[in-house]
């Protein structure tokens, strides 16, 4: 018998019940991308049929980690960066959980960066979407690792001589077998990507281009956007890795010329997830570990009958 | 010198095989029916460089690794450098024979691998022998091990030579080589273990010295564990089964123990990216309810800082583990010191409340990291056990039934579904798992994926379920939830029947001397040395470091005339850590510091406090510091 019922329970859901009962007092600014996301989980849950108590999103900090405040499940506002091995660790700990994580492109990118890498590489089955409006909203508009070249700031006055970082790029490099980018103003896109990242039984990264209105006027707000599996002007293969790496490479030189290509640029459906391969060597026990510490018919192993004898 | 003891020291160079053959060795001893204490002294570095052993052996327990040491096999630095960086490093392949020589007693004896090492290229070598009748035998250990095996073989050569010369049966050895080792070359070790004994024995009369083995015999059956050992396997028996790492020395020993043996019981280990991810993983896996941990050294603890508030703030129970080394920054790798107190109590920002635990010994270490799991999962605050090299690699017997304990997997304050129904809810529908009037402070946590338990958990200050909220009445609510879980713990500990504090010596002496972790020992031989001088002194070991045992140590102090600290850091943190939480007995302290690389030998702390306390004079030599009382 699980100690966790809500994982797979079943429970009838509509997307009303991701909101909290009383809404905390929003403090996206009006026309933030970030409502979109919001939407966008909310809608992609209750397609999927997850229990507020099944999930766990954890959230970095910035505008983005106030997630958890409009989304009803189980939370985890972590600090800064650090959404992803805190969400690792707890589906290491418990598989069953729909664990999806979230941050900004501060966040995730910049201060979080060396976590993005690592987490993607090792695969682990869950989401992570990045709120990426190529500016620090919440410390009021610095350059940010998605600004473009040239971008100007308080931090930056005489504009960043730094090229952008190449979000999809380095999830693909870094071995991320879901990789999308959607936009807030995209919003049934949105949904059915998140939907299909969450699926996904492996790392699933999105990168949701949010648009600032507060922090970041001089950006567009990426409209017109254009679906590169809708567009007829754009022709590869998501499953292969070459294609899907001179692609993104376009979608990331154009973004700033103005065309704002979303949709999905690499899907590998046959990479093992990190539970799986964990698994595989004997290093992950079957049952979660997690129920473990609720079985009461658990013998619970001793060092004294275990690995004393060496020490004889 | 004493004919009760051996301490025997084993040099040579790194990779030449000194770690393994001296466990072997020891074990052997203990299993002889002696008490065994080993000393290490390694460098940072993977090839060559001056490394040796010390194996302490007595009939007696013995708690420190002793003054000096009465028998030398040196093998010489079979990886030394190329002549050309000679200028640099000087002649390392000798070293091994000639470092710390002075440092053999009187009437000491020498073995050395003639193959390898030639003693007149120490400077007047001959002369100190002379002076201080030392017994050399120079025999050609390398020829031996080569003409049956291998030439790594020559430390089984060195302990069939030391078996000889010291009278131990060598059927300890032989018997532990026959379970250590694989066929394929337990046979020519047997053979030269056999040969390089009966050589001594036909060429020399061992009893031309005095240096031989005790003999005793164990009341039980004993184990030979390391600080590392005592730590991962009290971990285990109180129900960790997740581990998160980045190697770092010395950290990495309990890692390396843990991430072996866990598969063997359903264990996770996860070796991540750096020390901010491996803390945040044992977070992440304690919030969705597993028993997990994770550990450092100096610097890699110091890129947990941030987590470890995070996990404070979010009462997120977490062990961690800190093996100090000599800082600051990559310090000296290899070598021991106690200078990271401070840097544990107090990193990360904030009004920090965690538990950091000083083990004194190697059975505390397995006790004290169970109490720091069960106190981490009760009150929901991060616990540390603080250690040090010195601690993490000596190997000591303990009788096996210290080991002989029921596991304790207990999660600590957490609620089933079933108690979730009646549980508080907040109108949001969240459970309220920071409530703020609760016994002890402790606020029960639900478990990701448990009906009716979600809540939110934030670095943030935050409402009773977990919203963000700056107003100052939840504010100071919440802040002093959070901290009367000290008291309460403080408490708990002082309700327990064992304290870890630890007394020696007689009640009512007239002198202390105040130490915590890992120089416990040394200290308590030192008291006892002192006492068979007809000085009145006794010690106190203090493990609780957060929260202090303030009762106990006032009544220690009111208890004596002066008390002397003993530290092994440069700017006594803990006498500093002492004087702040007491608030007094400032012109009744005073420290002694080392902090060369090497711990202290009971003979720095009995001449440390004959000079400066008893005579009041200025100490000469430079291994050890004097820091007077206030008003001195």
């Amino acid at each position: 018998m699980s100690a966790f019922n809500a994982i797979d329970g079943g429970r009838e859901v509509d997307r009303n019940d991701y909101t909290p009962g009383i809404e905390p007092q929003p403090t996206w600014c009006p026309g933030c991308g970030d409502f979109s996301v919001l939407k966008a989980l909310k809608g992609a849950s209750a397609e999927l049929g997850k229990s507020p108590d099944e999930i766990l999103l954890t959230t970095g900090i910035g505008c983005s980690g106030k997630l958890n405040s409009y989304f009803e499940s189980y939370g985890f506002h972590t600090i800064h960066g650090r959404s992803l091995p805190i969400a690792r660790a707890a589906k290491l700990a418990n598989p069953g959980l729909e664990v999806v994580a979230a941050g900004g492109d501060g966040d995730g990118y910049g201060i979080g960066g060396n976590h993005f890498m690592h987490t993607a590489r090792e695969n682990h089955d869950m989401t992570y979407i990045v709120f990426n409006n190529e500016i620090f909203g919440l410390t009021k508009g610095q350059t940010s690792p998605t600004s473009p070249k040239g971008h100007k700031s308080k931090t930056q006055p005489s504009g960043s001589a730094k090229d952008p970082i190449r979000p999809l790029s380095l999830a693909l490099t870094s071995g991320a077998s879901y990789i999308a980018r959607t936009a807030a103003v995209n919003p049934n896109q949105a949904q059915e990507i998140i939907v299909e990242a969450m699926e996904h039984d492996g790392f699933a990264h999105v990168d949701f281009l949010t648009q600032c209105p507060t922090w970041n006027k001089d950006a567009r707000q990426y409209v017109p956007y254009v679906d590169v599996q809708e567009s007829d002007d754009y022709d590869f293969d998501i499953t292969d890795r070459r294609e899907a790496m001179d692609m993104m490479a376009e979608t990331e030189d154009v973004l700033h010329e103005g065309t704002v290509l979303t949709g999905r640029f690499y899907v590998d459906e046959d990479r093992p997830s990190y539970q799986e391969e964990k698994q595989a060597i004997g290093e992950l026990p079957e049952q979660p570990l997690a129920e473990r510490y609720f079985d009461d018919s658990y013998e619970w192993e001793r060092s004294a009958d275990t690995f004393l004898d060496k020490h004889k | 010198m004493t004919d009760d003891e051996l301490i025997w020291r084993i040099a040579g160079g790194s990779g030449d095989g000194i770690a393994s053959t001296s466990q072997n060795f020891a074990k052997a001893l203990m299993r002889s029916g002696l008490d065994v204490f080993t000393h290490r002294h390694y460098p940072s570095r993977i090839r060559g460089g001056h490394t040796y052993t010390e194996i302490r052996a007595s009939s007696e327990p013995v708690t420190s690794r002793g003054n000096g040491y009465n028998f030398l096999l040196a093998l010489g630095d079979s990886f030394a450098r190329n002549p050309q960086e000679g200028a640099y490093y000087k002649n390392e392949e000798i070293k091994p024979l000639s470092e710390n020589l002075d440092e053999l007693r009187e009437g000491g004896v020498i073995v050395y691998d003639s193959g390898l090492l030639d003693a007149s290229e120490i400077e007047d070598f001959d002369e100190r022998v002379e002076a201080n009748n030392w017994h050399v035998y120079d025999i050609d250990l390398r020829s031996m091990a080569r003409d049956v095996g291998r030439e790594v073989m020559r430390n089984t050569a060195g302990v069939g030579v030391t078996c000889a010369l010291a009278g131990i049966d060598t059927q300890y050895v032989e018997d532990l080589m026959t379970d250590a080792m694989p066929e394929k070359i337990l046979e020519p070790n047997l053979e030269i273990l056999e040969r390089a004994y009966n050589h001594v024995l036909e060429e020399y009369d061992a009893d031309a010295h005095d240096v031989t083995a005790p003999t005793g015999e164990h009341d039980e059956e004993q184990v030979l564990l390391s600080g590392s050992d005592a730590i991962a396997y009290g971990a285990i028996d109180e129900g960790c089964r997740f581990i998160a790492g980045y190697p770092m020395t010395p950290w990495t020993e309990v890692f390396t123990i843990l991430s072996q043996n866990f598969p063997k019981i359903g264990g996770v280990s996860e070796q991540v990216e750096d020390e901010i991810a491996a803390a945040a993983l044992a977070i992440g896996a304690s919030h969705a309810g597993v028993k997990a941990m994770s550990g450092s050294s100096g610097g890699g603890f110091a890129l947990m800082s941030e987590p470890l508030g995070l996990a404070e703030m979010t009462e997120t129970p977490v062990v961690l583990i800190e093996a100090m080394r000599a800082g600051p920054s990559t310090g000296m790798p290899t070598k021991t010191e106690q200078g990271d107190l401070e840097h544990v109590l107090y990193t990360s920002q904030g009004d920090s409340h965690r538990v950091v635990f000083a083990p004194g010994t190697v059975s505390e270490a397995y006790d004290q990291t169970r109490q720091a799991f069960r106190i981490a999962y009760e009150y929901q605050v991060p616990s540390i056990i603080l250690y040090d090299q010195k601690l993490g690699g000596e190997l000591i017997n303990v009788p096996a039934s210290h080991f002989d304990r029921e596991p304790n997997p207990d999660l600590g304050s957490v609620l089933t579904e079933a108690e979730l129904e009646t549980a508080p809810h907040a109108e949001t529908g969240k459970y309220q798992r920071f409530q703020h009037d609760v016994e002890d402070g402790v606020s029960p946590r639900s478990i990701p994926g448990q009906e009716n338990g979600r809540f939110l958990a934030t670095g943030n200050e935050h409402t009773p379920e977990g919203h963000i909220a700056e107003t100052p009445e939840n504010r100071v609510a919440q802040m002093n939830r959070r901290l009367q879980k000290a008291e309460a713990i403080r408490a708990d500990l002082d309700s327990r029947e064992e304290t870890h504090q630890t007394y020696h010596g007689d009640d009512e002496a007239e002198y202390g001397l105040i130490t915590f972790g890992s120089q416990q020992g040394t200290v308590e031989e030192a008291v006892d040395v002192l006492a068979d001088q007809g000085y009145s002194v006794k010690s106190l070991g203090v493990s609780d470091l957060m929260p202090y045992p303030a009762e106990e140590v006032s009544a220690f102090l009111d208890s004596v005339d002066e008390a002397l600290i003993v530290e092994m850091n440069a700017s006594a943190q803990f006498r500093g850590l002492t004087q702040k939480e007491l608030g007094q007995y400032g012109e009744k302290l005073s420290s002694l510091l080392k902090y060369n690389g090497n711990p202290f030998e009971p003979a720095d702390i009995v001449e440390g406090f004959k000079t400066t306390i008893i005579e009041g004079d200025e100490l000469s030599g430079q291994e050890t510091t004097f820091v007077p009382a206030a008003g001195d």
